[in-house]
């Protein structure tokens, strides 16, 4: 026992500590992620990627907490969003002020991942359209912009009054019918970033911003100032990424995810191999397998937060069924939780627990107290008076009575209870993908991601089925450990 | 008023109060042991309530209140629960056991060893005259007097030196009624416990009752053997309670 304790302590505490990068949730930032986990992998480091972990805010916690190494961010958001004040394009500045935060910074990679109009190529190289003030010379343009850019103060209405464009015909459309549009001629321009898949795709120029209206989000490494400490050549293999990526190269990388489906693994490689001469493994697996490795991670987050949530929420409801007071606060705390929204409450978690299954496992707990703790009060209130009676006159003691007569009477509320959390939990469990714990949410949001059904339904089907198993498997508890005389219309 | 003297509880100045209402008393009450007393009295008029302060299911909210010959404490009561036999109105039997454990609960509670509990059943399901086939039915798939018997033999489990019964009868259809109403009280008179049952049924009190106390509003209006409240009404409620059932048909 002690032994094996101290195995375990040791396994934590004594193996070589693997770096971690992390990525956030989009197509072009786990590519990133995996060029860099890649890069360090070539230097003999010990690297795992945490794969899109959500948002800049996840990642960014995650970073200063230590739950992960590096990740790729851009210099805009750094300015906008995370350090306040700094000017995008001031990088000494913005180093200074990460320095402040642990934090360290690469070179920018090469290329700048911006608002951005783009042209079809053709009518392009026949206008001689180069740069955003080409614009001025042409009235006639028909623009088809995206709901988005069309609201926002440093969109649309800021660009035409920097460049004095004098276009009349503009038209705010869903981003993926502009795309149909230009095609088929009824526009002749749209927004896009500078490096969407859909550049190469659509055959678009992309204007330059000559007038540097549209803010600077250059793609940088950033990454813990004690990592050159920890695996210096691990630091070196990521500042030695920088400046070696342009739009163009990184259009195509995205484009062969995105349109050609290739994964973000195999891409990263084959791109390190061709142009940095590194060779990195790609680790293939079979659906099956995938779907399995899922499987156990999303059961291991619902079982093991649904059984905590059971041995808390149980004694809990019983408490609060004995007295009304304390109930009223133990109902109301655990329905002040529910509201909490599932996304919100993982990220507000990750400084206390960091990313990977604990936070997901406490958020799932904490969701799964309002039912069972509802449910094992809503049992026990409602046994009926000469039950409650019978057993105290018969001279049992307030303890007895709870386990002998009445848990068992609340036996099926109670069950009611762990089944609703249990199937709410299979499903609220998807969003633990959000912060790296995997399960089936993996799949939906790498399919969400690259607009593949095929993908977002290897994991909502399983979901979905675990669901439905869930249910059978209640059914089945029901009928072994709910005597008949109190299953159903009794 | 000796501990164990023919007196199994004693009631002096009880009240209980309901907010401002007074559900009891004050009421002086003594209980003789080893014998059957008869609490009756039209519904609401405290019988129910008297019998749950002498099981410590409620207390006092004034005067002093000894179940066999010890004061009813909270630290008491328990103990003392185990002393006296309790079957309140329906049974009150627990649904989620089979008759059987419902009988059992108590003494395998105590840790009583399986074939001296075994025993104890068999014992009691002849007593109460219940099929044993019955045993391992739950409440549920028994009728209503077969019911009634096996809460009997819970109150009964322990040997207790009292047993209360609250309407034990009260929900039952006529050719059922009459059947057990002979059996409970075969029982009494071969156990020669201390007996309390309430009814409001005057036959049930003249068949049962060795000493009736019939009760109005929280009090007592007469007690003494039924044919001296029929000789000698102390008043007029009770001349107009008998005559009441005298007329049923």
């Amino acid at each position: 026992m002690r032994w094996a304790a101290l195995l375990a302590l040791c396994a934590l505490g004594c193996a070589p500590k693997a770096v971690r990068v992390g990525s956030k949730n989009f197509t072009e930032g786990v590519i990133l992620g995996e060029v860099a986990a890649r890069a360090c992998a070539a230097r003999g480091a010990v690297t795992e990627h945490r794969r899109q972990l959500g948002g800049t805010a996840v990642l960014w916690r995650a970073l200063r907490s230590g739950e992960i190494d590096a990740y790729p961010e851009y210099t805009g958001t750094l300015a906008a969003e995370l350090l306040r004040g700094v000017d995008a394009r001031d990088l000494r500045g913005m180093r200074r002020a990460l320095a402040r935060e642990g934090v360290a910074m690469t070179a920018p990679l090469g290329f700048n991942n911006t608002y951005a109009i783009g042209v079809p190529e053709a009518l392009a190289s026949a206008r001689g359209l180069r740069t955003l003030s080409d614009l001025q010379r042409e009235p006639g343009l028909a623009l088809g912009l995206s709901h988005e850019f069309l609201d926002r103060a440093d969109g649309w209405a800021g660009l035409r009054a920097r460049y004095g464009l004098p276009q009349r015909d503009v038209r705010g459309m869903d981003h993926d019918l502009a795309y149909r549009a230009l095609s088929s001629g009824a526009i002749q321009a749209t927004d896009l970033y500078t490096t969407d898949a859909e550049i190469a795709w659509h055959r678009l120029r992309v204007l330059s911003d000559d007038r540097e209206y549209f803010p600077e989000y250059s793609a940088v490494l950033l990454y813990r100032a004690d990592l050159p400490r920890r695996s210096p050549g691990c630091a070196r293999a990521l500042e030695s990424l920088g400046g070696s990526l342009d739009a163009a190269t990184m259009i195509d990388l995205n484009d062969q995810v995105k349109r050609r489906r290739r994964t973000e693994s195999s891409v990263a490689a084959a791109w390190l191999e061709a142009h940095r001469g590194l060779r990195t493994a790609v680790a293939s697996e079979g659906r099956a397998e995938r779907v399995w490795q899922r499987t156990r991670e999303h059961l291991a987050m619902v079982l093991s937060s649904l059984l905590a949530a059971v041995l808390c929420a149980v004694p809990l409801g019983v408490a609060a069924a004995k007295r009304p007071r304390l109930g009223a606060l133990v109902l109301g705390a655990a329905g002040v939780l529910q509201t909490v929204p599932s996304l919100a409450l993982l990220v507000l978690l990750i400084p206390l627990l960091g990313i990977g299954a604990a936070p997901a496992v406490a958020a799932l707990f904490l969701y799964s107290l309002l039912p069972i703790v509802q449910n094992t009060v809503a049992g026990l209130r409602g046994i009926p008076t000469a039950l409650r009676e019978s057993a105290e006159a018969l001279g049992l003691p307030p303890f007895a009575r709870l386990r002998l007569v009445e848990l068992p009477l609340a036996l099926p509320s109670i069950l009611a209870g762990v089944k609703t959390a249990a199937v709410i939990n299979v499903g609220t469990a998807t969003l633990g993908a959000m912060v790296g714990a995997g399960g089936y949410g993996q799949p939906i949001l790498r399919g969400i991601r690259l607009d593949s059904t095929a993908t977002i339904m290897e994991g909502a089907l399983p979901a979905a089925a675990l669901a439905l198993l869930t249910q059978a498997l209640f059914a089945c508890i029901e009928r072994v450990a709910v005597p008949r005389s109190l299953r159903g219309g009794r | 008023m000796t501990a164990h003297g023919p007196t199994a509880a004693s009631l002096v100045g009880v009240t209980k109060r309901y907010g401002d209402a007074v559900a009891l008393g004050p009421i002086d009450l003594d209980v003789p042991a080893g014998r059957t007393t008869v609490l009756l009295g039209p519904s609401g008029c405290g019988k129910s309530t008297l019998l749950r302060l002498i099981n410590g299911l409620i207390a006092p909210d004034e005067g002093t209140l000894r179940v066999l010959g010890e004061p009813v404490t909270p630290a008491s009561v328990e103990a003392l629960r185990r002393r006296v036999g309790y079957v309140i109105q329906e049974g009150g039997l627990f649904p989620h056991l089979s008759a059987r454990q419902n009988v059992a609960l108590l003494p395998r509670w105590l840790r009583w060893e399986t074939p001296r509990i075994d025993a104890r059943v068999a014992e009691l399901a002849a007593l109460a005259r219940l099929p044993e086939a019955l045993l391992d039915r739950h409440p549920g798939e028994l009728s209503g007097g077969q019911r009634q018997r096996v809460a009997l033999m819970r109150a009964l489990a322990l040997d207790p030196e009292m047993l209360l019964l609250d309407e034990p009868l009260g929900a039952l259809d006529p050719m059922v009624r009459a059947e057990l109403q002979r059996d409970l009280r075969e029982v009494f008179r071969t156990l020669g416990k201390t007996v309390v049952l309430v009814t409001h049924d005057l036959r049930e009190a003249r068949h049962f009752g060795d000493l009736v106390v019939l009760l109005r509003d929280g009090r007592v209006v007469q007690r003494g053997p039924l044919s001296a409240l029929e000789s000698a009404p102390s008043d007029g409620f009770v001349r107009d309670f008998l005559d009441a059932w005298r007329e049923a048909p």
